[in-house]
């Protein structure tokens, strides 16, 4: 395969709060290869966002990243000057977040904020191309032009995402970080974001992080996943191995305590316990304290994250 | 099993308010959203039926009637065949303490003034249930049960010290301390994160069995409704359009509205990616809603008729009711 076109490294990030620091995102270490979905999975507070906003360097102060390097095509992102950035963003890499109802401007018209996104990057481009491609990229959403002289709030919840998607892709960016694009979807539409996703990625050679806790929703179409817990990765692989064969005791927890509609399921697996305090994490493992087949090591030592069986995981059971 | 909640022709209109943004999103047309549209269905003790659907469906809605926390604009409900609606004020508390409902988001529901102790105690405070003392006693004893151990020491802590787990645990104690039968529970597990949901739904079932109880289970996620229900009923606005137990109405779906849905839950299998094709559009408002079978207008299946007439439920096999023209 070709260089990868995203590469972290190392990276660590941290929230200095009145009571210490949240250890939000702890030698995380990733690559994203071209036209690749990567799913980018766990559980509320885990860090996905905090990985997902540094990406674009986004992480409000005094939030800061605190070591590693996020390489674009060999070029660290960390570096970039701030004007430098602004054209990173939106070009390069975008993001559609979590709510599009707060992430769409109200008080704008569909239309004015393509505009507005356009001339943000590119001021030079004369308003009736704005126009033209505002269009184009409504057409590819499958949504009616006439739809650009309306409100946000005139607009059903899959339209909007889908005008969330058309904003973040109007720069036709590599990359776009997809953060819990569908949580205010109900299942049909989300349904019929999958697809969308799927034709847009063919379309334009997109590389996809989709962050998400809905596990269905990345074996859906993810190509791999990313499990975190407590800031840290915990098992990276294909899509394919990480479901069918789990292998961190977290992962394995994740996948099969939620309901699965092919199965008839007797018993959910359950997981006693509570997410780590990322002010004062646990020593060791950062799972350790939840784990159902933790040793006496795991509760002293950070365990490396390892090649095993075709994948990268962190786990002394693996080692 | 004898039928404990029995539900006819319900029926619940909403009088659209006329404020500006009502206005812009209705224009001059009807007044009215239609919630809940003629719903009939029974529940026998001792079972669980869940009523599934997607947003703005009225599951909410059903589950507020039941517990006449609304007042239905038609229809009935009948609790060990005693008429609710038409019961005076008295005998309705009397049983307010056996039929009880727990919602979806544990941190809104609870009062943030309240320790765990206070929440849980409270329905028998407003029921005049025992003494001081034995109510602290059986209130560490449900703690027990459900799990919010050590009981004496989460007893005094306030929501905010909890975490999501425990607080959907002091709901679910809260509900059940005046010892219902019957409990609504709409969406309890919807804002809790993935493991929380399953503790959540482990320990629903071992309290039924233990407590002897009947569940209104309310879900948007069919594989949750799949795996917790004896019986799922899915509603499309407003209207229940096709019931039956969980073996029929996963094995042998009729309306195609239950099959789309079906076909759009996501797997965690990524070698059973899905193929089929999708309904057009979303929901329609429950203002407006499209005429004859509400679901014409995304059925891929849809025939003239359909926009004429409103289906009416057949029962395609023993205890399976499906409502569309497909299935006369
Ligand atoms: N601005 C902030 N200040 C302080 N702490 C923060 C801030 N933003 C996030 N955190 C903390 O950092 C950790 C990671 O948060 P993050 O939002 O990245 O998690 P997440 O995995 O996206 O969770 P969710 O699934 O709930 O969106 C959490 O413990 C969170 O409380
Ligand atoms: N108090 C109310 N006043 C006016 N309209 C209401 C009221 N409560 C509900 N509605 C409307 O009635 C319809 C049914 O709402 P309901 O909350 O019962 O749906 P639901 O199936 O529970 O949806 P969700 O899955 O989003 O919880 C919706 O159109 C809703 O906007
Ligand atoms: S390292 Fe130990 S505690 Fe952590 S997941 Fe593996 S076995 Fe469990
Ligand atoms: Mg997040
Ligand atoms: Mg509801």
């Amino acid at each position: 395969m070709n260089k990868p076109i995203l590469e972290i490294n190392n990276l660590y990030i941290d929230y200095p709060i009145s009571i210490g620091t949240v250890h939000a995102v702890e030698d995380v270490s990733l690559i994203l290869n071209r036209g690749e979905v990567l799913g980018l999975v766990g559980e509320s507070g885990c860090g996905k966002s905090t990985l997902g906003l540094s990406l674009l360097k986004l992480i409000r102060p005094p939030g800061k990243v605190s070591g590693g390097e996020i390489l674009y095509k060999g070029k660290d992102v960390l570096k970039m000057s701030g004007s430098e950035m602004l054209n990173f963003r939106g070009q390069n890499i975008a993001m559609v977040f979590q709510n599009p109802l707060t992430s769409l401007n109200p008080l704008f018209k569909v239309k004015d904020q393509f505009l507005e996104t356009i001339h943000y990057h590119k001021p030079e481009i004369k308003q009736e191309e704005a126009i033209r491609m505002s269009e184009n990229i409504l057409e590819d959403l499958g949504i009616d032009k006439e739809r650009m002289h309306e409100y946000p709030h005139k607009l059903s919840g899959g339209m909007r995402q889908r005008i969330m998607i058309g904003l973040g892709l109007i720069m036709q960016p590599d990359i776009l970080v997809a953060d819990e694009p569908t949580t205010s979807l109900d299942v049909i539409v989300e349904a019929g974001f999958i697809d969308l996703l799927n034709r847009l990625r063919k379309r334009f050679n997109l590389t996809i992080i989709l962050i998400t806790h809905n596990l269905g929703l990345v074996a859906e179409i993810a190509d791999r996943v990313a499990v975190m817990y407590g800031g840290r990765i915990m098992e990276i692989g294909s899509a394919d191995n990480i479901f069918s064969d789990p292998l961190h005791p977290y992962t394995f927890g994740l996948i099969n305590c939620i309901p699965n509609i092919e199965l008839e399921q007797k018993e959910l697996i359950t997981m006693p316990g509570n997410p780590p305090d990322l002010v004062n994490p646990p020593d060791g493992c950062r799972f350790a304290p939840r784990c159902p087949r933790v040793m006496d090591i795991c509760k002293k030592e950070v365990p490396e994250v390892r090649m095993y069986k075709g994948r990268k995981i962190a786990c002394r059971l693996y080692e | 099993m004898p039928e404990l909640l029995k539900v006819t022709n319900l029926t619940k209109n909403f009088p659209v308010e006329k404020n500006i943004l009502d206005v812009l999103l209705a224009g001059r047309k009807r007044n009215f959203i239609h919630a809940v549209d003629d719903v009939s269905f029974s529940i026998r003790e001792g079972e669980v039926l869940g009523l599934a659907g997607e947003s703005g469906s009225g599951k909410s809605t059903t589950g507020r009637l039941i517990l006449r926390l609304l007042e239905p604009t038609g229809g009935s409900v009948y609790y060990r065949g005693k008429d609710m609606i038409s019961i005076r004020r008295k005998e309705m508390e009397a049983l307010r303490s056996k039929i009880q409902i727990v919602f979806q988001d544990p941190n809104s529901s609870l009062s943030p003034r309240m320790s765990v102790g206070e929440a849980i105690e409270h329905p028998l405070k407003i029921h005049n249930m025992g003494t001081k003392g034995e109510r602290k006693e059986k209130v560490l004893d449900l703690m027990e049960k459900i799990g919010l151990t050590p009981a004496s020491f989460l007893y005094r802590k306030y929501p905010h010290q909890l975490s999501g787990g425990q607080s959907q645990r002091v709901v679910l104690a809260r509900a059940l301390i005046t010892s219902p039968d019957f409990i609504v529970a709409d969406e309890p597990i919807a804002m809790a994160d993935v493991s929380v949901r399953a503790l959540i739904l482990e320990l629903m079932k071992k309290l039924k069995a233990e407590f002897n109880l009947t569940y209104l289970f309310i879900t948007h996620d069919l594989a949750t409704a799949k795996y917790l229900c004896d019986r799922v009923a899915i509603m499309y606005l407003g209207r229940i359009v096709e019931i039956g137990t969980k073996d029929e109405l996963f094995g042998n779906p009729h309306h195609p509205y239950t099959k789309a849905l079906l076909a759009a839950v996501p797997v965690p299998d990524p070698k059973r990616r899905r193929i089929e094709e999708m309904p057009k559009g979303e929901i329609p408002s429950a203002m407006e809603p499209p005429s004859g079978c509400h679901f014409h207008p995304r059925c891929l299946r849809a025939m003239l008729k359909c926009s004429k007439k409103k289906p009416g439920m057949r029962e395609v096999s023993p205890g399976h009711f499906s409502a569309c023209f497909l299935d006369e």
